[in-house]
């Protein structure tokens, strides 16, 4: 007899349906096959399978059974196709009703006792789930949170095989699950911690404001990382659909466990000596990496000198697609990548230049330089640097609160989104030449500022268009509509130019 | 001075061949202990069976097979102009030197009129490079030649100010002026020649030994009619220069530093010996062209009609507050410091280091 049974294989982030299909048939010689290009995991699941079914109280059929994972062509990885293996078999023996396995999928890792175990990725096949028109599905308890994000479909949690086949039989109805928890906004790091730093927390606010990458630079203990990690609770809160994106691909990573919704916006900080793949994503079993896991939040790359420069190149098409594309054999996974890049450096080798405690020659200098330059240099927008706290300013209160930066930095997103309306562009830093020409309005003062500045030579070509791009930043949060010398002055002041003043250093 | 092509007699050819060929030797005669001006002033043939008297016989064969035509084509094939020192063409101020290079090779345009060499360390900290650099605009726009041997650190420092001001400078090369050395000064050495020239004693495509950089430093001292230290340790080359400079009767003057500063223990030690004080071009041209020729208070005048929060902004950088971040403690603070060092910056009285951090321009 036949049975079909509805799971999700995870192709890069997105669900994919598969079909199980169990074909028992009675007489002959046993035999268990699993067809359908499975790896290593999934072929095991014959004896995780065979073993749950009988210590589970029912029978393990007589004679040949076969399972085919279709589509043949897509590759199936993970134990999370075992509940549907075990339901098909079930079915296919007559031992549990058809029928529901038609409206319900089924997703989880069984135990040989029976019992079900949490597998990664639940929120995707909800998604799937609900794409393919089905009314729900039946989850490992652990992760019914997870999957009752998704609306409009039913959850139904299961402890073992027994309860799962009790839920199709309908003995018991599948259980809503509880709602999603709703979780705070910030990770508990907020600005109200720094003293000081007005000068830096400006322009934080103007980086998250127009989603500008952005260079920390300042002495060893200073405090960049300490202003790098506080930048997620200033970027505006996420919408629910890149919450949902965010929550997939961290449950598909595996380090989202048992929660709901995700509402904080990731922080992600990858130490120096992470491989490119582990930053961009890959692995024999594609996983998202670093980039994918700071999609919508913020990706910091302390001390970017440490970075080998494999490294950093690697990060240019994320950088730039907002996606990137991971290819393995004859597989590609696809992961976003949109994601706001903060760097720190120390300034010269020895981290104190320019006071005179710096030891570093100039050409000590200009090789560290020379290290951070490059295609990675170019998409960062502001250079911030971070200097040392007065003991005055270490004892009076805080300058302002995440929250209270939060709100400048909606308003200036708000009118970002009124005026880059379908462009494609969402913030002023995604703006390219032609967008900042003709979004970009200088004042006839401004006008002649970076004029002059730009034949003083202090500015490259780039870099000229990226003064622009944060001028109009700095004009949104002062909710002007054109950009005036001020803000130009400012947008100068904080410029990245690796391109500019070749001699200053000759 | 306009020379066309290469004026150079056999003689002096000779004489340039020679040492070239001999370049290793007279590295190894100076580990001897043997003092380099003594072995530079002996002539040909003492020189010769004093530093290499293994290879008299063979050097000497080879002197005569010497074709004088060629050495003079190497240098015209290199872009090079040369006199020799019995040309009236050949700069004065180095017959002063005893030991003075038979033949100098140049590219560019050597300047006419007052000269002042400006030297220092390679490791200089970025006060010192500021220095250096302001020191080399100053000259310049007075009119002054802004001579130096193109090392890193201070040397390029003062080029590169002097480029800034579009003035003359030369830079002293150790190895074939056609040759930038170091290798990362190739733009500098390239922007030299479009405004001065680039000098020097060996023949083209000659790769310098240890030796002849205080060799060169003799040059330096001979073509300045004043020498600046600007930072130097102890035991630095440019105190070479300083030395030559006095044993030549030019001035020297020093650009003080902290004592605690081992960069500036050289250029310290020069100013207890009596050494002229410097602490801005005004004083460069003090030293070079006499008391009143200098720049007086144009300094002033240029932060004169400055508003007065520019003029505080201004007075706080040249106190060491180098970043915006140092500058403010509210954020209307930090509005204001931003827009107000870029427009310091825009006047040219700060310049703003690859890191992001502020700098008093000396003017």
């Amino acid at each position: 007899m036949l049975a079909h049974v509805t799971t999700f294989a995870i192709d890069g982030i997105e669900p994919q349906r598969v079909t199980v299909e169990v074909d028992v048939k009675g007489g002959g010689l046993p035999a268990f096959a699993i067809v359908g290009l499975g790896d290593r995991s999934v072929r095991e699941a014959r004896e995780r399978v065979t073993s749950a079914i009988r210590n589970s109280g029912f029978e393990f059929p007589k004679g040949k059974v076969t399972v085919n994972l279709a589509p043949a062509y897509l590759r199936k990885h993970g134990p999370g196709f075992d509940l549907a293996i075990a339901c098909g078999v079930l079915a296919a023996s007559a031992q549990i009703p058809r029928d529901a396995l038609a409206r319900f999928a089924v997703f989880g890792e069984l135990g040989l006792d029976g019992a079900l175990r949490p597998c990664n990725g639940a929120l995707a096949v909800a998604e799937g789930v609900l794409r393919a028109g089905l009314e729900g599905v039946i989850v490992p308890w652990e992760r019914v949170d997870e999957a009752a994000i998704v609306d409009l479909i039913t959850v139904g949690g299961a402890g073992d095989l027994q309860s799962v086949a009790a839920v199709l039989r309908g003995d018991a109805l599948p259980d809503r699950g509880t709602p999603a928890r709703s979780l705070v906004l910030s990770d508990g790091r907020d600005l109200a911690d720094v003293r000081g730093h007005a000068a830096a927390i400006e322009a934080l606010i103007i980086a998250a404001a127009g989603g500008h990458n952005v260079l920390l630079t300042g002495a060893p203990g200073t405090g960049k990382t300490m202003l790098a990690q506080r930048m997620p609770s200033i970027l505006p809160p996420m919408t629910r659909e890149e919450a949902l994106e965010v929550t997939r691909i961290h449950s598909i990573a595996g380090n989202h466990v048992g929660g709901g919704l995700i509402e904080v916006r990731p922080y992600r900080s990858p130490h120096h000596n992470t491989s490119p793949s582990g930053l961009i994503g890959g692995g024999s079993l594609p996983t998202p990496g670093e980039v994918s896991l700071a999609h919508h939040g913020v990706l910091f790359l302390d001390e970017l000198s440490e970075f080998p420069r494999n490294v950093l190149e690697s990060l240019r098409q994320p950088l730039e697609d907002g996606r990137v594309a991971v290819v393995r054999g004859q597989h590609i996974a696809v992961y976003p990548t949109r994601f706001m890049l903060v760097a720190s450096t120390n300034p010269c080798p020895c981290g104190f230049h320019p006071q005179r405690r710096c030891r570093c020659t100039d050409a000590d200098l200009m090789r560290h330089r020379r290290r951070l330059s490059g295609p990675l240099l170019d998409r960062i927008d502001l250079l911030l640097v971070v200097g040392r706290p007065s003991a005055e300013e270490l004892r009076a209160p805080a300058i302002m609160t995440s929250e209270q930066a939060r709100e400048r930095v909606v308003a200036a997103r708000e009118r970002q989104v009124a005026r880059l309306r379908e462009t494609g562009a969402t913030c002023n830093a995604h703006m390219d030449t032609a967008l900042v020409r003709r979004h970009v309005d200088l004042e006839p003062d401004a006008e002649r500022l970076l004029h002059t500045t730009y034949e003083r030579g202090s500015l490259s070509a780039r870099g000229r268009e990226r003064v622009l791009r944060v001028a109009r930043t700095i004009a949104d949060l002062d909710a002007s509509e054109g950009v005036t010398r001020s803000h130009l002055l400012r947008a100068i002041g904080l410029r990245q130019d690796a391109g500019a003043a070749p001699e200053a250093a000759a | 001075m306009s020379v066309q092509g290469v004026q150079a007699c056999d003689a002096c050819l000779r004489r340039t061949w020679l040492v070239a060929r001999l370049a290793g030797w007279i590295e190894l005669a100076r580990h001897e202990g043997r003092r380099l001006p003594e072995v530079l002033a002996l002539d040909d043939e003492t020189l010769l069976r004093a530093v290499a008297p293994s290879e008299v016989s063979r050097t000497l064969a080879a002197r005569e097979l010497l074709e004088l035509e060629a050495e003079r084509a190497a240098y015209a094939a290199a872009g090079l102009r040369a006199v020799c020192r019995h040309h009236p063409r050949y700069p004065r101020a180095l017959l002063d030197d005893s030991a003075a290079p038979p033949i100098v090779g140049w590219s560019g345009e050597l300047p006419d009129g007052p000269a002042v060499a400006v030297v220092g360390t390679r490791r200089a900290s970025p006060d010192g490079l500021e220095v250096a650099r302001g020191l080399g605009r100053g000259l310049a726009a007075a009119g002054v030649t802004v001579v130096s041997g193109m090392a890193l650190g201070v040397d390029s420092a003062a080029h590169d100010g002097a480029l800034q001001a579009g003035g003359p400078t030369v830079a002293v090369l150790a190895g074939g002026a056609d040759i930038a050395y170091p290798r990362s000064k190739r733009a500098l050495h390239a922007r030299i020649r479009e405004r001065g020239a680039v000098i020097s004693e060996a023949p083209p495509g000659f790769v310098p030994r240890r030796w002849c950089f205080p060799a060169r430093n003799r040059i330096i001292a001979a073509l300045g009619s004043a020498t600046i230290v600007v930072q130097a340790a102890v035991r630095s080359g440019s105190l070479i220069t300083a030395e030559l400079a006095m044993d030549l009767g030019r001035d020297v003057g020093a650009v003080p530093g902290s004592p605690l500063d081992w960069r500036s223990a050289g250029a310290n030690a020069l100013l207890r010996d009596g050494a002229c004080v410097v602490r801005d071009a005004s004083d460069a041209l003090d030293l070079a062209l006499g008391v009143g020729h200098g720049l007086g208070t144009d300094a002033d005048a240029r932060t004169a009609g400055l508003d007065p929060a520019l003029r505080a902004l201004l007075r706080r950088v040249g106190e060491g507050a180098a970043s915006i971040d140092t500058l403010a403690t509210t954020p209307s603070e930090a509005e204001a410091a931003l827009a107000g060092l870029t427009e310091l910056e825009l006047l040219g009285l700060v310049t703003r280091g690859p890191g992001g951090t502020y700098q008093k321009v000396l003017l």
